[in-house]
């Protein structure tokens, strides 16, 4: 049962300099507190027990949404609401915007940011899923400098990811949609805003109706997100169609052990995803028309 | 301890707490204001939810000393006057804001603990979306859990405040 928070230090610096310093200091006895929409929950219920918490809300420079030579960088602390509402965001990562409404609910997106959700790394959630589609970057910084993290190799496990403790994550960068790319995000979840018991995502490129580049991620079927490369390989040179869709879930499934828990057994979760994947594909592939 | 002011309801109030103190034991045990329930006190129950800042957020996900400087908008904040009791000359509900005013009319509360967090989401949620139909509705108030379960006439109160409002 959760109770009240437990004891802990607390800073609250105004520039990455700062931070960084901070960091450097307390290294792995210190949390980072971002939007708070996880962390704190964890130390409610003493899965956390930070001795410091460095919090970043005051570092403006970390807060907005950019567009260059077809990259979208966004500010880590850019609250999830704010992404959701950004035309930029709809227009140029269609992927994100179309996941963003599904994230906790309306009173957690106030709070909640893309930084803080990526850094976490709930392999249930639905931006790192987002992020491993996309191929996105991670950006960390440190008083050593900054790291650019390719998403394929941030997710380390439940909860962990490749930042070092003295590092800060900055910024997210993913590639802007370009025309003929087609998006789904779909979920099962018990019920709206709730973790998903299965989450997909979904950008498929078509050029002459052929499909020229296919990406697929899972939420909620490991430890991490989960590209589905063997689906991705089959699905690129074909035509859309309702059979093709229909054999690339049971490739995109076919090595998926997923855990179970009181929502669901493995073999629910993966007749989910492979109903996931049908739809996903046919929702993609509808949506990439109608951007043509 | 930390010295944090913040506005509440329109006043100026000012506090001193323990960095891990949340908003919502601020609120009630520094402030008096125990209009803001707290449930589950892990963001899983709505029951908190407070406006700060125009936005709806769960103060038991944020710090006191996160709020310095806000704007908090709590139960407390939305009738015009105190609730009085009922009589012939008063009709119920004297004072209540209009969702207030639509959620008596359609009976939308059984025991009450976790009305506050679906007004104050409600009103945030009307505020910024005034044009919103049953379906949003129900999505903008699926973190709020009501365990009388009388979600429907919850959804009805605040789809009359709607159109009331659109009609005023």
């Amino acid at each position: 049962m959760p109770v009240k928070l437990p004891y802990v230090e607390y800073e609250a610096p105004t520039t990455m300099a700062e931070a960084v310093d901070l960091l450097a200091e307390h290294q792995d006895e210190a949390s980072v507190l971002a939007g708070g929409q996880s962390l704190i929950p964890l130390m409610a219920l003493r899965l956390a027990r930070p001795a410091v918490l460095i919090d970043i809300n005051g570092l403006s420079e970390l807060v907005g949404v950019s567009v260059t030579d077809g990259t979208v960088a966004i500010g880590a602390m850019t609250r999830e609401y704010v992404a959701e509402d950004s035309a930029t965001v709809g227009d140029t990562v269609p992927l994100l915007a179309a996941a963003l409404p599904l994230i906790g609910h309306d009173a957690i997106r106030s709070r909640g940011t893309i930084g803080g959700s990526l850094a976490h790394a709930d392999p249930a959630a639905e931006l790192p899923a987002v992020a491993l589609a996309l191929d996105a970057e991670f950006v960390v910084r440190s008083r050593a400098g900054e790291r650019v993290i390719p998403a394929a190799d941030w997710f380390e496990g439940y909860l962990a990811t490749s930042r070092r403790p003295d590092e800060i994550l900055a910024e997210v960068r993913f590639p802007a949609a370009g025309p003929g790319t087609g998006v789904a995000f779909l979920e099962v979840a018990r019920r709206h805003g709730d973790f998903a018991i299965v989450g997909l995502a979904v950008s498929l490129t078509l050029a002459d109706g052929v499909i020229s580049d296919a990406r697929l991620a899972f939420a909620g079927v490991s430890d991490v997100p989960i590209r589905a490369a063997a689906a991705e390989d089959f699905l690129s040179g074909e035509r859309p169609s309702a059979e093709l869709f229909a054999e690339a879930a049971r490739r995109a499934t076919a090595g998926l052990d997923p855990p179970a828990d009181l929502n669901g057994s493995s073999e629910y979760r993966k007749q989910v995803a492979a109903t996931l994947v049908r739809r996903g594909l046919q929702a993609a592939a509808d949506n990439a028309y109608e951007r043509q | 301890m930390r010295e944090v002011t913040v506005r509440v309801n329109g006043a100026p109030r000012t506090g001193s707490v323990e960095a891990r103190k949340t908003l919502a034991d601020f609120l009630r045990d520094d402030l008096d204001l125990t209009g803001t329930h707290i449930g589950c006190e892990h963001g899983v129950c709505g029951a908190c939810t407070v406006i700060v800042d125009g936005r709806a957020v769960r103060s038991c996900l944020m710090l006191a000393v996160q709020a310095a400087g806000s704007e908090i908008t709590t139960i407390e904040g939305l009738a015009t006057a105190q609730p009085q009791p009922t009589s012939p000359d008063r009709p119920p509900g004297a004072g209540l804001g209009t969702l207030q005013q639509a959620m008596w009319d359609s009976h939308s509360f059984q025991c009450g603990f976790c009305t506050p967090g679906f007004v104050m989401q409600a009103t945030a949620y009307l505020d910024a979306h005034p044009d919103a139909g049953e379906q949003e509705i129900r999505e903008a108030l699926s973190g709020n859990i009501c365990r009388c379960t009388g979600y429907q006439s919850i959804i009805d109160g605040v789809l009359l405040a709607a159109q009331r409002s659109r009609e005023a």
